[in-house]
């Protein structure tokens, strides 16, 4: 009977101090299908990986896998055994080749030497089996996320791999990029591979699943043949209950302009950017990744320096060389590597909503303002956290992002600009923070939103300014948007604009 | 709700460390009685007291994700110069015969500008260069300890009574004033570490750098003063090292006491991946490697056996650490 699945993990509970992570749920994967989990974050999805891949042990359950029952140690175990995952934030070595990362801490060796030749030859013969266009002697460093991540599945597949975990693979890619991974998940399911899809790209995943499971806070809720879902059924079995719209865009009116961008360069990244902003307006920033628009708003908060180009801010030139100057001037950038440079994951929820407001509550600090304010903002924008003094790494994603949010509000900007705002968080935050959005417009505030993912752009936005290699290729109003004119700027060049599609 | 049992929880793990002093404590008080008497806590808390203060500098640059290896040689250069300045003008052997004989009131705030002066370089050096803190304070380290021997090739002695009161004195009879300062200095750090802006910024830098700079905190400016408070911890240890022993040796004066200081703040719970910093647990890792070197001597074990056990209790008091910070969920 076991024959029918390549993989079935039985009644997995998972127990961390104070906190019951899973509650006994079920997955059963049929080889050489895409069979993708999904639920809120926080639902187990990860941990429920992590057990599998001996990251995690679970408390108590039963993995079969591949007919018999198994129990990984650790993931290179796991890996040797032929279940691989490829995580969501990659963990390549940038100073070393390609073809090093591929066999990190497994080189082919003759007598003690490490066998140089065989490695590079074998590599090649990967990549082309694959049909990857990579070059072995390539630095890891040098390489697109994309391209990062098809080294990740190269490797993965290198072990002679039935199962493949891939842990949100498509959320640092572009479009073009993403039908590149798909044809590949392709091949992989050919060669009867399975794969474990995490993702929370309706679109995509009813693309490319065959199965879909549902989990919700820890349980397991469903499984079902793609075919026997839709978007509504599956957004209503994780969210268990009923949603507000994804975007919930509201129209307002249009005020003053408040901040005028004219010919911001910075280096090769950033060439001659101009625009307008006005009071009560959302502008959207699309463009392919890579297109230089997290590096405008960079270059413009004071992160990266500005090579050219001037500022105004209600009429005045700003002169701004550091994010301490922006903030003082009214600006706030909500950054899209929360990790990286978003949260300090160490700090409880209250030090990291205060952070950017440090300066408000004096050298010597007013303890209770400081509370009363983080307690008011972690109310107003629905944050779930055990308490205020809970470090915010323990949080789920769009948790730590609503505390971020919090952080920009409480220093009241004129000009709020969020950088990928929903990002790897879930449906309901996402609808959440799309009507933050919206409400903080109409009140009057200024933003800017740079968005991979063209329905928010269109669904949000009042104007979107496109890029392309650095430079802007259009400002599109509201009304004449649609996604194909969008990728038209977006890759420069109309001919592109079907195959992007 | 569940909170109160999680922070009961909290506190636990968080204190567990007083509770291994507290064992230390009761098991060389049964063994050696003697232990527990009042001029041998007495002595153990003098002779802790200037490591703690430089204890309490080098945390900072710890939490802040950096090092500093330069304390005693620090402490070394402005004991030597702060020395030679209170000598009494009479003394033949005088390092500078004939020149006048500061206050001791002025020489010590000098001996604390140089070591501001020198933390202010190494700060600036270590912010705008982002060559890393070790191999920075490295060099600091091999230059003041080198500037120390080039200002006074032999020890300078004789320091007035005056000036030795900073560290000899008593305050209400019977408190050592070297203990008083290291109370002043651990309700300095944990005011500053705690209640000010300047505490949290550096959390904030030690626990995502990046994160710090976006939210508008200036990470250049922080670090240098992280530097600046360092070396003036280590200058106030190099003017009490030549207070409490009367004299100032430029070669040994402070050698080696930044390690002794960096154990003390680590053994204390203070993460060297930068963001974790407890003031109360550096006070206690400090007497722990107090109460440890004490009771060892009272049991008449030898040196390099009390080296040996010291640093098994550094290293084993850091894995568990390790273990306590990386067991998430």
């Amino acid at each position: 009977m076991s024959q029918d699945y390549v993989l079935e993990m039985r009644n997995i509970v998972k127990e961390f101090p104070g906190v019951k992570a899973l509650k006994g749920v079920d997955l059963k994967v049929r080889p050489g299908t895409v069979h993708t989990l999904m639920g809120e974050n926080g639902a187990g999805k990860s941990t429920l990986m992590k057990c599998l891949i001996g990251m995690y042990k679970p408390t108590s359950g039963q993995i079969v896998y591949d007919g018999k029952e198994v129990s990984f140690n650790n993931t290179l175990s796991a890996m040797n055994a032929g279940i691989s995952m490829i995580h969501q934030e990659l963990s390549p070595v940038p100073e070393r080749t390609v073809c090093d990362n591929v066999w990190l801490g497994r080189y082919p060796t003759k007598g003690l030497v490490i066998d140089k030749q065989k490695m590079r030859k074998d590599c090649s013969a990967l990549f082309e089996k694959l049909g990857l266009d990579l070059d072995p002697d390539e630095k890891m460093g040098n390489l697109t996320v994309a391209k990062m991540q098809m080294v990740e599945i190269a490797k993965a597949v290198s072990y002679d791999t039935k199962v493949v975990v891939m842990d949100e693979p498509t959320s640092a890619l572009t479009e073009s990029e993403v039908e590149y991974l798909f044809n590949l998940i392709d091949d992989l399911k050919a060669k009867n591979v399975a794969i474990i899809y995490i993702s929370h790209k309706m679109d995509e995943i009813f693309r490319i699943s065959d199965d879909i499971t549902i989990y919700r806070d820890g349980e397991y809720i469903a499984t079902d043949r793609v075919e026997n879902l839709n978007i509504d059924k599956v957004i209503s079995l994780m969210v268990g209950r009923e949603m507000g719209a994804l975007f919930p865009k509201v129209e307002c009116p249009i005020g003053d302009v408040v901040l005028k961008v004219e010919d911001l360069s910075s280096g090769r990244a950033v060439k001659s950017v101009s625009f307008e902003l006005h009071r009560g307006e959302i502008l959207g920033f699309a463009g392919l990744v890579g297109a230089g628009r997290t590096e405008t708003v960079e270059a413009l908060f004071g992160i990266r320096p500005k090579t050219g180009g001037k500022i105004y801010k209600d009429g005045m030139e700003l002169k701004i060389k550091s994010p301490e100057e922006a903030i003082k001037h009214g600006i706030g950038l909500l950054t899209e590597d929360r990790r990286g440079n978003g949260i300090v994951g160490l700090l409880s929820v209250r030090e990291n909503a205060i952070l950017a407001n440090l300066k408000a509550y004096g050298f010597v600090l007013k303890h209770a303002k400081i509370r009363k304010d983080a307690e008011e903002y972690v109310e107003k924008l629905n944050v779930k956290t055990p308490s205020l003094d809970a470090q915010i790494q323990n949080l789920s994603g769009g948790n730590q992002q609503k505390v971020l949010v919090a952080r920009w509000l409480l220093t009241n900007p004129d000009v709020l600009i969020v950088d990928e705002p929903t990002r790897g968080i879930d449906v309901g935050a996402k609808a959440e923070i799309h009507a933050l959005l919206t409400k903080l417009a109409g009140e009057g505030k200024a933003i800017i939103m740079i968005s991979s993912e063209l329905p928010e752009v269109l669904g949000m936005a009042d104007r979107i300014l496109v890029m392309h290699e650095g430079k802007m290729t259009g400002i599109l109003g509201r009304e004449e948007a649609s996604q194909e004119l969008i990728m038209k700027y977006a890759t420069g060049d109309s001919k592109n604009a079907e195959v992007a599609q | 709700m569940k909170t109160s049992k999680m922070d009961w929880k909290k506190f636990m793990s968080q204190n567990s460390i007083w509770g291994v002093l507290i064992i230390l404590v009761v098991l060389l008080s049964v063994a050696r009685p003697a232990f527990l008497s009042s001029a041998n806590l007495k002595g153990l808390l003098e002779g802790e007291s200037i490591k703690g203060i430089m204890a309490f500098g080098v945390m900072w640059a710890i939490l802040a994700k950096g090092i500093d290896l330069g304390l005693g040689a620090v402490a070394a250069l402005v004991s030597v110069i702060v020395a030679s300045l209170v000598q009494p003008a009479e003394l033949a052997t005088r390092l500078f015969p004939g020149g006048t004989q500061l206050p001791a009131g002025v020489a010590i705030i000098l001996g604390l500008l140089i070591g501001a002066l020198i933390g202010l370089v190494v700060g600036a050096v270590i912010a705008y260069t982002h060559i890393p803190p070790f191999i920075a304070t490295l060099g600091s380290q091999l230059i003041c300890r080198a500037l120390s021997k080039i200002y006074s090739t032999a020890p300078v002695s004789n320091l007035p009574e005056g000036y030795r009161w900073i560290a000899k004195g008593k305050l209400f009879g019977f408190i050592p004033m070297i203990v008083v300062i290291f109370i002043i200095m651990f309700i300095v750090s944990a005011f500053l570490l705690t209640q000010t802006r300047f505490g949290k910024n550096i959390y904030a830098i030690g626990g995502n750098d990046q994160a710090a700079r976006v939210a508008g905190i200036n990470v250049e400016k922080n670090l240098i003063m992280v530097y600046v408070w360092c070396s003036v911890c280590a200058a106030l240890g190099g003017i009490l090292l030549a207070a409490r022993t009367g004299s100032s040796d430029p070669s040994t004066s402070g050698l080696n006491y930044e390690l002794d200081a960096i154990a003390a703040a680590t053994v204390g719970g203070t993460s060297h991946t930068g963001g974790i910093c407890r003031v109360s647990g550096v006070l206690c890792g400090i007497l722990i490697l107090g109460v440890i070197n004490n009771g060892l001597v009272m049991l008449g074990v030898n040196d390099n056996m009390t080296n040996i056990i010291k640093g098994l209790i550094i290293v084993g008091a850091v894995a568990f650490d390790m273990r306590k910070n990386t067991r998430k969920v």
